[in-house]
């Protein structure tokens, strides 16, 4: 295969695939520029960490785009810097969330009988559980101070959630002719679940998996605007917090500083979600041209 | 004089597709005439169905009539059907031209007793007294043999799959229709009931004096039912007749390769066999005849040359270069 | 226990319960009842009946794809719920299933390499990649897919119903089985193409012996397929009437059989159309004996075979004196 068909199938052809929903498109595009100033901004634009009490709360200006915070500090610097840690924590957690709904969920569905019962009797324990106050009290008695820590917590108490929507989708995939045949030919267990019925269920996952991360991203800040998450580094659930703290929500000069982190995340969880509806046609081959 | 009631003229039918028009049904031309019934006979991707669901004008969204003319003739007069309104369009479905669907059988909403379902059609129609339409179900239910006082006050999953399509047939009777057209009326039923279906739309033409229009891919209901048949292919008719010529003397190489495909339990195995290759692209369509890639007569003409129908014997049409050649179908 | 029979159903019953009120109140549906039938190797047997009568049960029981209520299904002699480990793995490549509906037999993210390469690799049949591929194109050659090298890496949508079918027919071969239950395997293809794939099935019968349980509500289907076997007619989970497949549909016994036979729509139109009588003898079109080229060209006379007993045919000409049709009979 030569260069260009390798250039075309890795970028145009995705890329056809998910203009074909506009919104995905939009999506896809905000994601991907979020991600790029939060990745590789860093680089570009530093962190202003110097104390300027003469310029406190400033308006947007040409020199501050965003205008300073309570101490005089730029705060688009602070918004380029602030969601890699989010992120990743965010990523994690709902990579974590997602692997144990997958194979709890489809182990669940595809076993039947007793190992159904039980897994599904623990999802539902796990779930009646209020998920945030929960998550409070945890972050209480353990020392939260590696945010892999912090991404543990969140995606084990995330899976149950899609476990059970996951093993809806099975159950259903499960009783198709190609799956009986794969029975009949006596493919085994795992080759029927990993190869024949999770592939039909690619965006289904990915959904899911966008879905944890969004959630993740909510527990986290969550926990950060409590203070239960010792201070590491910077981030923008860091940014509410120190803003809520110091009352900028009292002043109209501080509504930027309080307001960018907020529109940050939620930018970010729009276009992430939007964003899955371009993803039934990456995955299905019969939208798929050319061929 | 002309007896007919229904005239299709040049008329094509197009879908919007990803990767391109589908051309569906390819300037058709056929006559329907009073009392008659006409089988439309192909396998799938013909544009039998399409043809039958343009006719009354309910294609799908990404369907579309790219020319041609739907003639309907009663009241003394002539409408284009395809230029109708939505507003003319709805006083002329169900009252002039009924339709059954294929598949309608689960078509009734299943949480909705039967005479829900039958007042609500009723009412979307312009007939809101209640008394009057509960006599004229009650009439038309009966016709189609069936015990309207239960049949009335049943949810749809309590009655067989005959018993469902009689209602829908009872239904599309409602008005009085001129003309009905069935889409695929017995296929998914069991062979005891296709055969009760079977008699009770040879009671219908009967005694209503109705005109037909059957869509099948199943041959034995056009040799059943009808009076002519038109066989399609590729969105175009092939060969157009009545019944016992298209069946005896068939004079188009699929016409001839349909009837000699089907195996009959009372016949013996007189030379049966399957037609090789698959259906066309309707996207992209080859030159000349569209049965060429399949056709055992082919000659190189075919290959250039898309053949038009032509008159072979009186009321026989066929599309085929090579109709002279063709023997009789046995 | 002859060793000529290879499936055997004894007394089988399959029964579903259905819940019919949230306080627990069950109802038992009775699928099939009381069953029992046996196939010899290298036979037919047809499985005909109506929607509902219970003839895919039947199938799905011989294939272990279901466990009956009471009774035992049987292959090469042992019960299949009885069996050990190594005997069951064997009896699951011994016997397969062809399923009814082509668009939902294929996995639809797998190519046609896939689908056919799992169970030659996961059974160690081949033992690398190219020698799956191999096996693969060979596969696809048996099934009439040429050349072969066009359908390989193909999905499944992007064939036809009647390729895919045959995609359906080669996957169920990759084990070489003994036994292959054909579930409607044609009913939802077009009628064109149908005969083609029950060829295929024919040839796999003469060449590789295989043994076919034919389900199917087409009994004209049935007679060809099956025409030197046997047919089985079922209602309501039981059979009601078995034999030789020629016995049985011309001289059909059970009333059951008989509506069924009389009620299947003729692709014929002069049986139901009397005002058209065909040339020659009047049964020629649906006589089973005719002779081309005499039965649609001369009506016969009556001929006497025997001592007072006549017969209008020509089958029976020049077995001696010929009569004069007027004298009083």
């Amino acid at each position: 295969m030569s260069l260009k068909h390798i250039l075309k199938s890795i970028f145009i052809e995705p890329l056809a695939l998910i203009s074909r929903d506009k919104a995905g498109l939009i999506g896809f595009i905000i994601l991907v520029g979020i991600l790029f100033m939060s990745f590789i901004g860093p680089y570009f634009v530093k962190l202003d960490t110097e104390v300027k009490l003469d310029k406190i709360y400033q308006f947007p200006s040409r020199e501050h785009i965003l205008g300073t915070d309570n101490q005089g500090r730029d705060i688009f610097s602070q918004i380029v810097n602030g969601g890699k840690d989010v992120i990743i924590v965010a990523f994690l957690a709902g990579l974590i969330s997602t692997l144990i709904a997958v194979t709890l969920g489809s182990l669940s569905a595809y076993a039947g009988g007793i190992t159904d019962t039980i897994i599904m009797f623990i999802t539902e324990i796990i779930l009646t559980i209020p998920q945030f106050p929960l998550l409070a009290v945890l972050a209480a008695f353990i020392r939260l101070t590696n945010p892999t820590m912090l991404a543990l917590i969140i995606g084990f108490l995330g899976w149950p959630a899609l476990a059970r929507a996951i093993r809806a989708q099975v159950l259903s995939i499960r009783e198709r002719d190609y799956i009986e045949a794969a029975r009949v030919l006596d493919l085994g267990r795992a080759h029927i679940i990993f190869s024949e019925i999770l592939p039909n269920m690619l965006s289904y996952i990915v959904i899911s998996f966008i879905m944890a991360m969004t959630g993740a991203v909510y527990s986290q800040v969550g926990l950060i605007i409590l203070g239960l998450v010792p201070f590491y580094g910077h981030n923008w659930g860091l940014m509410i917090q120190l803003a809520w703290t110091r009352g900028a929500i009292f002043y109209k000069g501080s509504i930027f500083y309080i307001l960018s982190p907020i529109i940050a995340i939620a930018l970010f969880q729009w276009s992430a979600i939007t964003f899955t509806r371009s993803l039934e046609g990456i995955f299905n081959p019969r939208l798929r041209t050319g061929e | 004089m002309d007896t007919r009631i229904l005239s299709i003229e040049d008329l094509s039918i197009e879908y919007s597709n990803v990767r391109g028009k589908v051309k569906a049904v390819r300037d058709v031309k056929l006559d329907l005439y009073k009392g008659e019934n006409l089988a439309l006979i192909g396998e799938s991707g013909s544009g039998k169905t399409t043809l039958g669901t343009a006719i009354i004008r309910l294609l799908p969204h990404s369907g579309y009539i790219k020319k041609g003319k739907i003639i309907y003739m009663g009241n003394g007069k002539e409408y284009n059907i395809a230029q109708f309104s939505e507003t003319e369009l709805r006083q002329f479905r169900w009252k002039e031209i009924a339709m059954v669907f294929q598949s309608a059988l689960n078509s009734f909403n299943p949480v909705l007793k039967v005479w829900d379902q039958i007042f609500d059609t009723a009412k979307a129609h312009g007939l809101n007294n209640r008394a009057i339409v509960r006599e004229k179900a009650i009439d038309v239910l009966r016709f189609v043999q069936l015990d309207p006082e239960r049949v009335i006050n049943s949810y749809p999953h309590e009655l067989s799959g005959g018993m469902r399509q009689r209602v829908l047939i009872a239904l599309s009777l409602f008005l009085e229709p001129k003309i009905l057209i069935l889409d695929e009326p017995t296929t998914a039923l069991d062979i005891l009931t296709q055969r009760n279906i079977i008699e009770l739309l040879r009671i219908i033409k009967e005694d209503m004096g109705l005109s037909m229009i059957f869509i099948s891919h199943d041959l034995s209901l056009a040799a059943e039912l009808a009076d002519r048949v038109a066989t399609m292919y590729a969105g175009a008719i092939v060969e157009l007749g009545n019944v016992n010529d298209i069946f005896y003397h068939p004079r188009h190489p699929y016409t001839l390769g349909l009837i000699k495909a089907v195996p009959t339990v009372s016949s013996s195995f007189r030379e049966l066999y399957s037609i090789p290759g698959s259906p066309p692209d309707l996207i992209n369509f080859i030159p000349g005849c569209k049965f060429y890639p399949r056709c055992e007569y082919k000659i190189k003409d075919c290959e250039m040359t898309e053949p038009i129908l032509v008159e072979v014997e009186p009321r026989h049409f066929v599309a085929c270069l090579r109709y002279k050649e063709i023997a009789d179908g046995r | 226990m002859e060793d000529n029979v290879i499936v055997r159903l004894d007394h089988v019953s399959k029964f579903f319960t259905v819940r019919t009120s949230i306080f627990g109140g069950r109802k038992v549906a009775q699928v099939i009842g009381n069953l029992s039938l046996s196939i010899k190797r290298g036979g037919i047997l047809c499985l005909v009946g109506e929607s509902g009568c219970g003839k895919t049960t039947t199938g799905k029981l011989i294939v272990g794809l279901a466990r009956p209520t009471s009774g035992k299904v049987l292959f090469e002699g042992q019960d299949i719920w009885d069996m050990d480990g190594e005997s069951f793995r064997r009896y699951r490549k011994s016997v397969q299933i062809i399923h009814q509906d082509p668009y939902s037999s294929l996995n639809p993210m797998h190519r046609v390499y896939n689908i056919l390469s799992a169970p030659l690799l996961r059974h160690r049949i081949v033992k690398d990649k190219s020698e799956a591929e191999k096996k693969v194109l060979e596969l696809l050659e048996k099934v009439d897919l040429t050349p072969p090298e066009d359908f390989i890496y193909k999905h499944p949508h992007q064939l036809s119903g009647g390729q895919r079918q045959r995609v359906v027919i080669a996957r169920s071969l990759t084990l070489d089985p003994k036994f292959i239950v054909a579930d409607e395997a044609v009913s939802m293809l077009d009628v064109s193409i149908r005969l083609s794939i029950i060829d295929i099935l024919r040839r796999l019968k003469s060449e590789a012996n295989v043994t076919f349980l034919f389900i199917t509500h087409d009994l004209a289907m049935a007679k060809y397929f099956g025409w030197e076997g046997r047919i089985a007619v079922m209602y309501l989970g039981r059979i009601v009437e078995i034999g030789l497949t020629p016995r049985v549909i011309e001289n059909p016994l059970h009333p059951y059989t008989k509506a069924l036979l009389m009620a299947i729509p003729e692709a014929d139109p002069e049986i139901t159309n009397l005002l058209n009588l065909p040339p020659g003898c009047t049964f020629n079109p649906r006589c089973p004996f005719w002779i081309e080229g005499l039965c649609e060209k001369q009506e016969p006379s009556l001929f006497e075979p025997e001592k007072d007993h006549y017969v209008a045919c020509h089958l029976f000409k020049g077995n001696d004196r010929p009569t004069d049709r007027t004298s009083s009979i």
